[in-house]
């Protein structure tokens, strides 16, 4: 295994654009919890912060053309994607101009080729038959499915990648592997390793450490543009949940908590990038703050029922 | 409302039921291999009243097959996904005999996963294309409930705006065959009641090419229960003296050119309704009772359209009393769903409350003996109508 890279010396320098996006996502879910902390929210989420970078780096690695499927967890999937704060927090609070009505809210959502659901490993058969239908239809296309460590405890992961690696699917898994499942660690729910769970369907299997993203794009660039010819690759991010599982419910001991901190790209960075990260955040931060102002004085969505 | 348990049947009182029984004795895939070998096209005359002794019997197997052929011959965009569906296996009920043949980039053999097959069939649909999974023994729909419950039928409309989703999941269904408790079930109940899966039933009526163009126009997914022991039953035949007709995806066994009230109106899904005529025909000749019978091709949602026909008078008066029969076991039933609906709308029309008939609240057992004692058969159809009718 990879060990960790020396923090000072692992530091890249990301580019405003990139960056700004990553603050954009990080000041989304942060305003999230606000919300529902003062009691403006309905239901529940789950918040990606410390995971914002990932989808962040794959993005620029995919065609509108392809399909995204996400999780519960797809804010940032979604924010990287399309940048539009406003359809996904009206829909999150249900108010005019949200992206799906309101109905699907924070885990079912909908635009284009984008696609999210609530249920863990569902998707995956899914993306399966939408590649089935691009390796035909638009060749050199491809459906990327976002999941997580803990995932890999559904059958349906590996019925999928059973049979996308039979029928040679345009396949891209990225796995967020935060190291818990909800409250439960990496350790107690997940026997042997990722790698060696791809190794046994012989689909490739690429770790991605830390969030130089020049450096993983680089990377990632050549294994999916393979994806592209039939050649499925799972993508496994060791990454960071810096928050709770959804809104308050972090059971982890103090130390785990702190050792997630630590390792947040965001505090890292802004050691070696200070001004940089004060500037875009404060536009991050703005711009949320706006958007929210906005979506909460709208009226409700409406929704005519089939 | 009633519920009457068909447990305890004797092997004199099944004596006159030949489809279950012989089923089983003479090992029916056989016979559809035969049949399989003279395949004819589909039947058409959906009104014919018995089978045209000039024609060569269609078996529903045969009208299946030739179906799926037709569809996938008019549908570029129709794929058949399912286990051991390729020649020349042609699927555990040759079903899809000589689809591989005929399309082999479309009709795709896959592992023994059907969460993942029925998932793919999701993905298909939801880039527009269109998807039939084969489940082996409907028993294992259960392992497909997730895509089908949470995925598919939600994604109709969970996203705000309609998204068609043109598949159909075909399960065989029901016992009779000594294939045991996890391969016998009829698992229309555990399916009813989800918004955006619309069931529906093979029956000996329905042209199939029909009811597989009706299931895709709806843009939503489908079920289709298949009863295993109609595979080798002749399509539109009807035990004389009755007639059949079909009209809106109903068909009806009736004597209606009598022009007398029915005593009772039976209401069975297509897996029923050889044993429904069976009863139908000794009710009248040894104990005259008259019985008009509904066979819907749609389960659910309920097509309230031919019950409001059925219980209006007309030409023939209605009938005051209704059973409405399954092959599932006791709880929870479609029956119970039927009778609800008869309920909230007709009760003011009926002499008493709608009769509930279905196999006993019990596994479904492999020796024949056993098997029989816990399946409606037409012996329980004949004497739970005789009660609703002479109490």
């Amino acid at each position: 295994m990879t060990p960790v890279l020396d923090l000072a010396a692992a530091t890249p320098t990301l580019d405003d654009a990139d960056l700004g996006l990553m603050l954009t996502i990080r000041a989304f879910e942060l305003k999230l919890l606000d919300l529902y902390g003062r009691g403006l929210l309905n239901g529940t989420t789950h918040t990606c912060l410390g995971q914002e970078y990932v989808p962040v780096a794959v993005q620029p690695l995919l065609d509108p053309g392809d399909h995204v499927f996400s999780n519960h967890r797809g804010h940032g999937h979604y924010l990287a994607r399309f940048q539009d704060l406003d359809g996904l927090l009206a829909e999150i609070m249900g108010r005019e101009g949200a992206v799906c009505g309101g109905v699907g809210g924070s885990q079912h959502i909908r635009r284009d080729r984008y696609l999210s659901t609530g249920v863990q490993g569902e998707s995956l058969p899914v993306a399966a038959g939408v590649a089935l239908h691009l390796k035909r239809a638009e060749p050199g296309r491809l459906a990327c499915v976002y999941i997580g460590d803990g995932t890999f405890g559904e059958g349906a992961v590996y019925e999928a990648l059973n049979i996308i690696a039979l029928w040679r699917l345009p396949v891209l898994v990225v796995v967020e592997n935060n190291g818990i499942a909800q409250s439960t660690p990496v350790t107690s729910h997940l026997s042997g390793t990722i790698a060696g769970r791809a190794a046994a369907f012989g689909v490739g299997h690429c770790r991605v450490e830390g969030f130089d993203l020049a450096a993983i794009r680089h990377r990632l660039g050549p294994l999916v543009a393979r994806v592209r010819q039939g050649v499925p690759l799972v993508a496994e991010f060791v990454t960071h949940r810096l928050g709770p599982h959804s809104k308050g419910d972090d059971a982890r001991p103090e130390p785990a908590v702190r050792e997630a901190r630590e390792a947040d790209w965001l505090s890292r960075y802004r050691t070696a990038h200070p001004a940089q990260v004060e500037r875009l955040d404060h536009e991050a931060r703005t711009l949320v703050d706006a958007v929210a102002d906005d979506v909460a004085a709208r009226p409700p969505s409406r929704w005519t029922r089939p | 409302m009633t519920g009457v348990e068909t447990g305890v049947v004797t092997g004199a009182e099944t004596g006159a039921e030949t489809g279950v029984v012989t089923g089983v004795v003479t090992g029916a895939e056989t016979g559809i291999e035969t049949g399989m070998e003279t395949l004819t096209a589909p039947a058409t005359t959906g009104g014919a009243g018995r089978a045209d002794p000039r024609r060569p019997t269609v078996r529903v197997a045969e009208n299946l097959n030739a179906a799926l052929h037709e569809l996938m011959e008019r549908r570029p965009d129709l794929h058949l996904l399912g286990e051991d569906l390729l020649d020349p296996y042609g699927g555990a009920f040759k079903i899809t005999r000589g689809l591989s043949t005929r399309f082999p980039e479309r009709v795709l053999t896959t592992p023994i996963s059907e969460n993942a097959i029925t998932g793919i069939a999701a993905g298909l649909a939801l880039s527009g294309d269109s998807a039939i999974v084969e489940i082996m023994f409907g028993d294992f729909a259960a392992l497909a409930f997730d895509q089908l419950l949470n995925f598919a039928a939600k994604s109709v409309s969970m996203y705000g705006t309609r998204v068609p989703m043109r598949m159909v999941v075909r399960c065989p269904v029901g016992g009779g065959r000594g294939y045991g408790p996890t391969h016998s079930q009829s698992l229309q109940k555990h399916f009813i009641g989800i918004p955006g899966l619309a069931l529906y039933e093979v029956s000996p009526f329905h042209d199939n090419l029909a009811v597989f163009e009706e299931m895709l126009e709806r843009a939503e997914p489908c079920v289709l229960f298949e009863d295993k022991v109609l595979y080798t039953r002749p399509m539109h035949a009807v035990e004389s003296p009755f007639t059949v007709e079909s009209a809106g995806g109903t068909a009806r066994v009736s004597l209606d050119f009598l022009r007398e009230q029915p005593d009772c109106l039976i209401i069975a899904p297509g897996g029923m309704a050889h044993r429904a005529v069976a009863a139908m025909r000794s009710l009248l000749l040894e104990e005259e009772i008259l019985c008009t019978l509904l066979v819907p091709s749609r389960l659910y949602p309920v097509d309230t359209a031919p019950l409001e026909a059925a219980l209006t008078d007309g030409a023939v008066p209605a009938p005051r009393r209704v059973a409405v029969l399954e092959e599932s076991t006791a709880g929870g039933t479609w029956g119970a769903e039927v009778a609800h609906t008869i309920h909230q709308r007709y009760w003011d029309r009926l002499s008493r409350p709608v009769t509930l008939v279905h196999s006993a609240a019990s596994v479904i057992p492999t020796a024949a003996h056993l098997e029989r004692e816990v399946l409606v058969d037409e012996a329980a159809i004949h004497r739970a109508v005789r009660e609703v009718v002479r109490g």
